[in-house]
């Protein structure tokens, strides 16, 4: 498998921000009340971090190392604005419905993470596709939990009716509608991180353990990517390379 | 002052800030172990979003306000970030007790997107520099009022017996659910 196609791989399967890596929560959590919106969301957020790999893997050499994390700030903040516009201008209800969370696309850990763990240290083409990778299994995610969310909280798939609603008394589906509320978020990423517990601790009995969740579900900052400003992180993930 | 109140009781308890709209999980589900981490987060985050929401406003409604507000994200995240800097040296240097109660907490917020949520939601909103402000503590509030029940539930939840997949986060995420849950009986208050 060459390298690009091996990049797409690994941000899909083998390292899933959303199922495996557990990156990126408060988007995952915010905009997955339909399909259509973790898709678009999911999108938008792939559009950012192919363009951020880009422009910071070419910049690599230049940015000193010391400044490194504002300098990336900056320029993910300016592909998120320019995105912002877009979406605004050319998908209107999309604006609408993701509202605030769109600027919010800089501080997700997932964008930052990349730029400090990959694509400041790897050329062009591959931080390329190390971006489309990632953000399509972001995408990828959104979409399954907005699934989820739609089917039981209003018994639809992208707004088409899959269940038959209970309506004058005969049978059908009677909608939970706090699914697609606030707190039926919680519910859902709960089950989801019950259920990558169970299939962890399958994988590491037949040997072959997955990567390990990061990020803040992981009470782990090491992996956070912004990490490089906080000086008060707990650095247990490279504490224990290094005493391994 | 009515319409502050309005706003104040709207974010800090009707909108949690953490519970209905999700911003702040990461230091939500990170710094909830102990009661009295959790009260310390809740104060840096207090102090910090108060004043992040002052200097935002300000330097909305008098630079970048009319010509350049398609800068606001990149001008907010940059001066949030220096802020928060400058507010650890300064605490550091002028009000140690101050910096030892809370100045842990503090680098962890850099970054934390309630911080630039709430300053892009006065823009939103059209609040005035005196409503963002209020906005920014009561948001802050909400999130100190979060944390600290949440920091109570999980002292208790040690003692019980969890499935095994549902020990760590999972529990963490379906108590979170539950208080969301309850945060939503407020929905009818304005």
């Amino acid at each position: 498998m060459n390298k690009c196609t091996e990049r797409i791989y690994n941000g899909i399967i083998k390292e899933n921000p959303t199922f495996i890596l557990m990156l990126g929560m408060c988007p995952t959590l915010a905009v997955t009340t339909s399909a259509i919106n973790g898709l678009g969301m999911g999108l938008s957020t792939t559009v950012v971090l192919v363009m951020s790999n880009m422009l910071i893997s070419l910049l690599r050499n230049i940015i000193p190392d010391k400044v490194r994390v504002p300098a990336f700030i900056v320029v993910v903040a300016s592909f998120v604005t320019i995105v912002q516009f877009l979406v605004q201008g050319f998908i209107p209800s999309l604006y609408d419905s993701l509202g605030i969370y769109i600027p919010l696309i800089v501080v997700n850990c997932i964008i930052l993470g990349r730029a400090e763990s990959y694509a400041s240290k790897n050329p062009v083409v591959p931080s390329i596709f190390d971006g489309i990778g990632m953000g399509l299994g972001f995408t990828v995610g959104l979409t399954c939990i907005g699934i989820v969310r739609e089917i039981l909280g209003a018994g639809q798939i992208f707004g088409a009716q899959v269940l038959p609603l209970a309506e004058n008394g005969g049978l059908g589906y009677t909608p939970i509608t706090i699914f697609v509320l606030a707190p039926g978020a919680f519910f859902v990423l709960a089950c989801l991180v019950a259920i990558m517990n169970v299939v962890r601790a399958k994988a590491e009995k037949k040997g072959k353990p997955l990567p390990a969740a990061q990020g803040c579900l992981a009470g782990d900052c090491a992996s956070c990517g912004q990490s490089g400003m906080c000086t008060g992180k707990r650095n247990t993930a490279s504490e224990k390379k290094e005493n391994a | 002052m009515k319409e502050l109140i309005i706003i104040a009781i709207g974010s800090a308890i009707v909108n949690n800030v953490v519970l209905s709209q999700f911003l702040g999980l990461c230091p939500f589900l990170g710094v909830s172990k102990k009661v009295n981490t959790a009260a310390g987060m809740g104060g840096a985050v207090i102090f910090v979003l108060t004043l992040a929401s002052l200097v935002t406003s300000i330097i909305y409604k008098f630079i970048l306000y009319p010509k350049y507000d398609y800068l606001q994200t990149i001008v907010f995240i940059l001066v949030i970030a220096a802020l928060v800097q400058f507010v650890e040296m300064f605490l550091k240097k002028a009000m140690p007790p101050l910096y030892n109660a809370l100045g842990v907490y503090l680098p962890l917020i850099t970054t934390n997107c309630a911080v630039l949520g709430v300053a892009l939601k006065n823009v939103q909103n059209d609040y005035s520099i005196l409503s963002g402000v209020v906005n920014g503590f009561a948001t802050a509030v909400g999130f100190t009022i979060a944390i600290v029940i949440m920091a109570g539930i999980r002292e208790k939840i040690e003692y019980n017996n969890i499935p095994n997949a549902f020990k760590g986060s999972a529990i963490v995420l379906v108590t979170a659910g539950l208080m969301a849950i309850a945060f939503f009986g407020f929905s009818g208050v304005i």
